[in-house]
């Protein structure tokens, strides 16, 4: 059960900390639009090394960063297993009617490349920004209201029904329940689901209510985001710079 | 395995799940009456909570992806929903990718928005063992899509995906049954305690 409280992610240490929110949010965009783009091997590279400069720079402990980059891998074994196999192309080895070829060896190469290169900018740019941070970025930045209410809601109540879907699995466990694919264990399942769904639609209820009753006017107040500061603009001059050098690196290398 | 991280799908198919996404997360929020955002919110928030336990099976375990359940209960605010969940995962685990986040949002929403449509007037109507049969169909029919559109969007990305992406269809399987079996169980549990949850369908 991996269950955490999307209030308090993580401290925000390192240089990344300096940035408004904002400039990470398209700093990020920039820079993961500019590594999915490329197509050498070179630039790549370079890709891979610029994202774990940003990492190392965010001071993210390194135990977190092999967990989640392994819980990207799993989309991964697949293409990984699958390209070498099934693209045409100089075959390279064979096993029975398996064959490997060098196209498909190189193409899962660079997926592998440029998916944890993007993932690792993701990671150091996004990955530390305290949700809440999130959500005042994306209403500055001209996201609908509406949804950034929604998106607010979401994550302060999902750290609560996280807590009451541990309490109600640990009081299952308590009864005697047992994991496995039989039917008993599905319909317990359902049934938990079931009960923090109708949970969740009486505290709304209630939220509701309390939020009426103190006159809630339809809108949060949105506390004041502080003004870009240079570190803003020295990181949009070095994320432009690394765009041109990835793109041309890319071009001419 | 629902989550298309960045760097795999092309630029064509980005945008077209940008843009697609875009559209109906406007119509989503557009659709909700002001007065019940806080509401499906908070209900949306209990559906991402639900989605990131982890249910183990035989030597490995699923999370479920709820598009069905979701489609029956939040109706079009599933778009708005599912978004806020993706952005809210890139954010605590940092990972979803940042430029597959439209395609990643239609993949898992469209199929369960379409099905919630279908399923949620039946369900309704239906006493509490059809209820759960419907129910499950529905979740079914959901993640069969998602399935689908994953595996679409992977083959109109390259060629050289096109063995991969018949593969990634068959990769549902085991969680098209437990979906399945988890949703039906769950909509005889609600159809039994809280029926108005589910016989207002669009109004959370």
């Amino acid at each position: 059960m991996s269950l955490s409280s999307s209030l308090h992610v993580q401290r925000e240490t390192g240089l990344i900390e300096a940035l408004d929110p904002r400039s990470r949010l398209i700093g990020a965009a920039i820079l993961v639009g500019a590594i999915v783009s490329l197509h050498t091997f070179t630039a790549r590279f370079a890709a891979l090394g610029l994202a774990i400069a940003l990492v190392v720079a965010a001071r993210i402990e390194p135990r977190l960063i092999v967990r989640r980059l392994a819980h990207l891998e799993g989309f991964m074994i697949l293409l990984l297993i699958m390209l070498p196999l099934t693209v045409p192309g100089q075959p390279l080895a064979s096993l029975g009617p398996l064959t490997i070829s060098d196209r498909g060896v190189e193409r899962a190469f660079g997926v592998v490349l440029t998916v944890n290169a993007a993932a690792l900018c993701v990671f150091a740019l996004v990955g530390t920004l305290e949700p809440i941070r999130l959500g005042r970025a994306m209403a500055a930045l001209g996201v609908s209201e509406r949804f950034v209410r929604l998106f607010m809601f979401v994550v302060r109540y999902n750290g609560i029904f996280g807590v009451e879907i541990r309490r109600q699995f640990e009081s299952m466990r308590a009864r005697g329940f047992r994991a496995g694919v039989r039917r008993h264990a599905f319909r317990s399942y359902g049934n938990l689901a079931g009960m923090i769904l109708v949970r969740s639609i009486e505290r709304a209820e209630r939220v509701d209510e309390a939020m009426r009753c103190r006159g809630f006017s339809g809108r949060f107040p949105m506390r004041r985001i502080r003004p870009m500061t240079l570190a803003d603009g020295l990181f949009a001059a070095f994320a432009a710079l690394m765009v041109i050098m990835l793109i041309g690196l890319d071009r001419f290398a | 395995m629902a989550h298309i991280p960045d760097g795999v799908l092309s630029w064509p198919v980005l945008a077209a799940g940008g843009v697609a996404a875009a559209a109906a997360v406007t119509l989503g929020v557009r659709a909700l009456d002001e007065q019940r955002i806080p509401r499906v919110a908070i209900v949306a928030a209990a559906f991402f909570a639900l989605s990131l336990f982890s249910i183990p099976l035989g030597p490995s375990s699923v999370h479920l992806l709820l598009g069905g359940l979701m489609g029956l209960i939040l109706g079009a605010a599933i778009f708005p929903a599912v978004l806020a969940a993706l952005l809210l995962q890139a954010v605590m685990f940092g990972f979803g990718g940042l430029t597959s986040i439209g395609v990643n949002t239609i993949n898992i929403a469209l199929p369960g928005a379409i099905a919630g449509m279908i399923f949620a007037p039946l369900v309704a109507q239906a006493d509490v063992a059809r209820a759960a049969l419907y129910g499950g169909i529905c979740a079914a029919c959901a993640v069969l899509g998602t399935g689908l559109m994953v595996s679409f969007s992977l083959y109109a990305s390259s060629p050289d995906f096109a063995a991969s992406s018949r593969i990634v269809v068959f990769s549902y399987a085991p969680l098209l049954i437990v979906e399945a079996l988890v949703t039906g169980f769950c909509v005889s549990f609600v159809k039994r305690v809280k029926p108005e949850l589910l016989a207002r369908a669009r109004s959370a």
